[in-house]
């Protein structure tokens, strides 16, 4: 106990003694979580927007204002010709092209129906579809008070009865993208600095010949690994601590379930990460080899936790394979805990998936740590 | 016996690092293993400290086997790597206490046995071992190799790329350990350290050439050597190797170290020789033979 206690110290002293790293540990994480956080944002806003207008009435205008008053869209030009407007669709000038034809007020009137085209760049497929969603609401909003303004009185009777749906955004009422996506990003934190501090930290005494050293001596397999990852542990620990901070006082995140809930999880989710980069500094020999690793690791673990991507739209394949993503467990329990306000109960089949893989890790990593070759 | 090796061999894949290995050195025996780079010497030295399995062959270190009581070898052995490797960002201070620590002791229990070398560093204590020279950093490593109190230390090129005063420093330090009952096993390449020894095994390609004491190892070169010097030494190089009768010709400091093949040699016949090449102020004057000598003539 006295020895992992010392080395424990010993590994206190040497992260803090390393000017060059306490500033990747501690800042670049924090800058990286309001960074992140106000960056990562799936609202599109500023779509380069476009007309032509074959029409020139009073509602052809009226439909146009309807854009500007928007702030989704900006209007930056009104094209002549749709072969100018496609070319500016070619050059990335504009995004959205929308065209309304000649009589379009006329046909409105007459046949009570008119078309319009809308030309969407889809390099970028999700920012497409909403554009498409947008317009869309913004046409039909326009349709109906086109409707009541323009129709005669004996048209009334033949009026359509219109539905509205009005949505109830449960757990995140004004469907902040920043309450949902803090607790996502603080996840990744978490993890990618544990992992990457643990793994490298063991190849860092392979590489500068200290371990060799250590194993000469008498010291214990499980001292020496306790000892020197239990200091991960804690920074694990202190990362998210800060990181709640943070994303209640900067970004008001609303903390519904219990704190000690999250600590407890973290607890056990961090037995998964410093085993796995124990289990990599086993099988490499420099800092580089490791980091490269983890971060193969990482990138994976991220795209599959369903924090940027619903695991739910995946192929079915990959939504098995994201059963041994530990991220995406750590995720699903923040957002659960925080913004739902989920219990014990809630996250127990996560937490007993959590602490299998934490217990398979951690014995594989054991394992194959050797002293002798 | 302190140490015993019998029939150890190691490959590294196509590799044969040591072969059929044995021999053996008694308790509070410092004893030197003598060989070039990639003769064998770390493997040796790795398979002792219960770091490296060995292919085949048995070893003993403190009369504890290297494969079923290596947790005692552990307990009862200091190693110092030819590399450095202490934390290099901890103090001097801090280094000896975690290694004391890992031991389960303190610096106080055993201070008698390093005070000698610690006092030297110990006006740096609170120094970065990183920053310290070359010469420190070695009494660094050996006071953290016997904080422990080790029965037997393996000190793997300890004098490699240290000054000729803090390398002469380092083996007076190494016989007063000695003194105090410690078995050493030590490794150079410096055949002038060997002569320190109280006896040494010369290794060349993981094969022991001979073991003996330093003095009885000379007395092994079967021939009589000559010093020989002239005005123009590349010269006299050049000129003994084209001589008919020359067997073995080594620059040795200022002299050339020279061994005919001829049982009733002539000094003078030489000499006249060597006149004939042009060559002026010749000297030649018998001489001993060296462990260097021994060694060339053993690996040939």
């Amino acid at each position: 106990m006295k020895t992992i206690l010392y080395i424990i110290q010993k590994e206190f002293k040497q992260i803090f003694r390393n000017k060059g790293m306490l500033p990747i540990i501690f800042v670049l994480p924090l800058l990286q979580l309001v960074i992140l956080s106000n960056a990562a944002t799936f609202e599109i806003q500023n779509i380069k927007f476009s007309y032509i207008d074959n029409d020139k009435t009073s509602l052809s205008r009226e439909l146009i204002d309807k854009f500007n008053a928007s702030t989704y869209f900006n209007v930056l030009t009104n094209f002549s010709s749709e072969k100018e407007a496609t070319s500016a669709m070619l050059q990335g000038d504009v995004d959205v092209i929308l065209e309304i034809p000649q009589y379009f007020e006329r046909d409105l009137l007459k046949d009570k129906k008119t078309n319009l085209s809308v030309i969407i760049n889809a390099i970028d497929g999700a920012t497409a579809g909403v554009e498409n969603v947008y317009i869309n609401q913004i046409v039909q909003d326009f349709n109906k008070k086109a409707q009541v303004s323009l129709f005669q009185p004996e048209d009334l009777k033949f009026l359509p009865k219109n539905i509205a749906s009005i949505p109830s955004f449960w757990y995140n009422k004004t469907l902040n993208y920043k309450t949902f996506m803090v607790p996502g990003i603080l996840v990744l934190l978490v993890t990618m600095i544990t992992l990457f501090l643990s793994g490298m930290n063991i190849v860092r005494e392979k590489e500068i010949g200290t371990l060799e050293q250590m194993n000469v001596t008498p010291i214990k397999k499980h001292q020496f690994i306790i000892g020197k990852l239990f200091p991960f542990w804690i920074i694990g620990f202190a990362l998210l601590t800060i990181g709640l901070i943070i994303s209640k006082v900067i970004f008001n995140t609303p903390i519904v379930g219990s704190l000690g809930l999250i600590y407890f999880y973290t607890a056990f989710y961090l037995l998964v990460i410093l085993g796995m980069g124990l289990f990599i500094s086993n099988f490499t020999d420099t800092q580089q080899q490791a980091m490269f690793i983890a971060w193969f690791f990482v990138v994976i673990f991220i795209l599959m936790s369903g924090l940027f991507t619903p695991i739910e739209s995946m192929p079915q394949w990959a939504q098995y394979l994201t059963e041994f993503n530990p991220v995406k467990y750590f995720v699903e329990v923040m957002r659960m805990v925080m913004l739902k306000g989920a219990g014990i109960a809630e996250i127990t089949p996560l937490f007993l998936k959590t602490i299998f893989y934490a217990l398979v890790m951690n014995a594989l990593a054991v394992w194959s740590y050797k002293k002798t070759n | 016996m302190s140490i015993s090796l019998q029939h150890i061999s190691k490959s590294f894949k196509d590799v044969t690092a040591v072969k059929d290995i044995s021999f053996e050195v008694k308790e509070g025996e410092l004893f030197g293993l003598i060989g070039p780079d990639g003769a064998g010497k770390t493997t040796i030295f790795r398979i002792l400290t219960t770091l490296l399995l060995a292919d085949e062959g048995t070893a003993t270190v403190a009369n504890f086997d290297v494969l079923e009581n290596y947790k005692d070898i552990r307990d009862n052995v200091g190693y110092m790597p030819g590399r450095f490797s202490l934390y290099q960002d901890l103090t001097v201070e801090e280094n000896l206490t975690f290694f004391a620590t890992i031991f389960g002791t303190t610096i106080e229990e055993n201070y008698d046995l390093i005070k000698d070398i610690y006092i030297q560093i110990e006006p740096f204590k609170n120094r970065r071992a990183g920053d310290l020279s070359g010469g420190m950093k070695q009494k660094l490593a050996l006071s953290c190799a016997l904080i422990h109190k080790p029965k037997v230390l393996f000190l793997d090129e300890p004098t490699t790329g240290v000054d000729p005063v803090s390398r002469k420093e380092f083996w007076e330090m190494l016989k007063r350990l000695q003194q105090k009952g410690i078995t050493i096993l030590v490794s150079t390449p410096y055949m002038d350290e060997a002569a320190l020894c109280d006896r040494i095994a010369l290794i060349q390609d993981g094969k022991i050439l001979q073991i003996d004491a330093p003095k009885e190892i000379v007395k092994h070169y079967p021939k009589s050597i000559y010093n020989v010097s002239a005005n123009n030494m590349y010269k006299l190089i050049e000129s003994l190797n084209e001589y008919q009768h020359s067997y073995s010709v080594y620059p040795f400091g200022e002299f050339i170290h020279y061994t005919d093949k001829r049982t009733n040699f002539n000094p003078e016949d030489l000499r006249k020789y060597l006149e004939d090449k042009g060559l002026k102020n010749i000297i030649i004057e018998p001489t001993e033979a060296t462990i260097e000598d021994t060694f060339m003539e053993l690996a040939k």
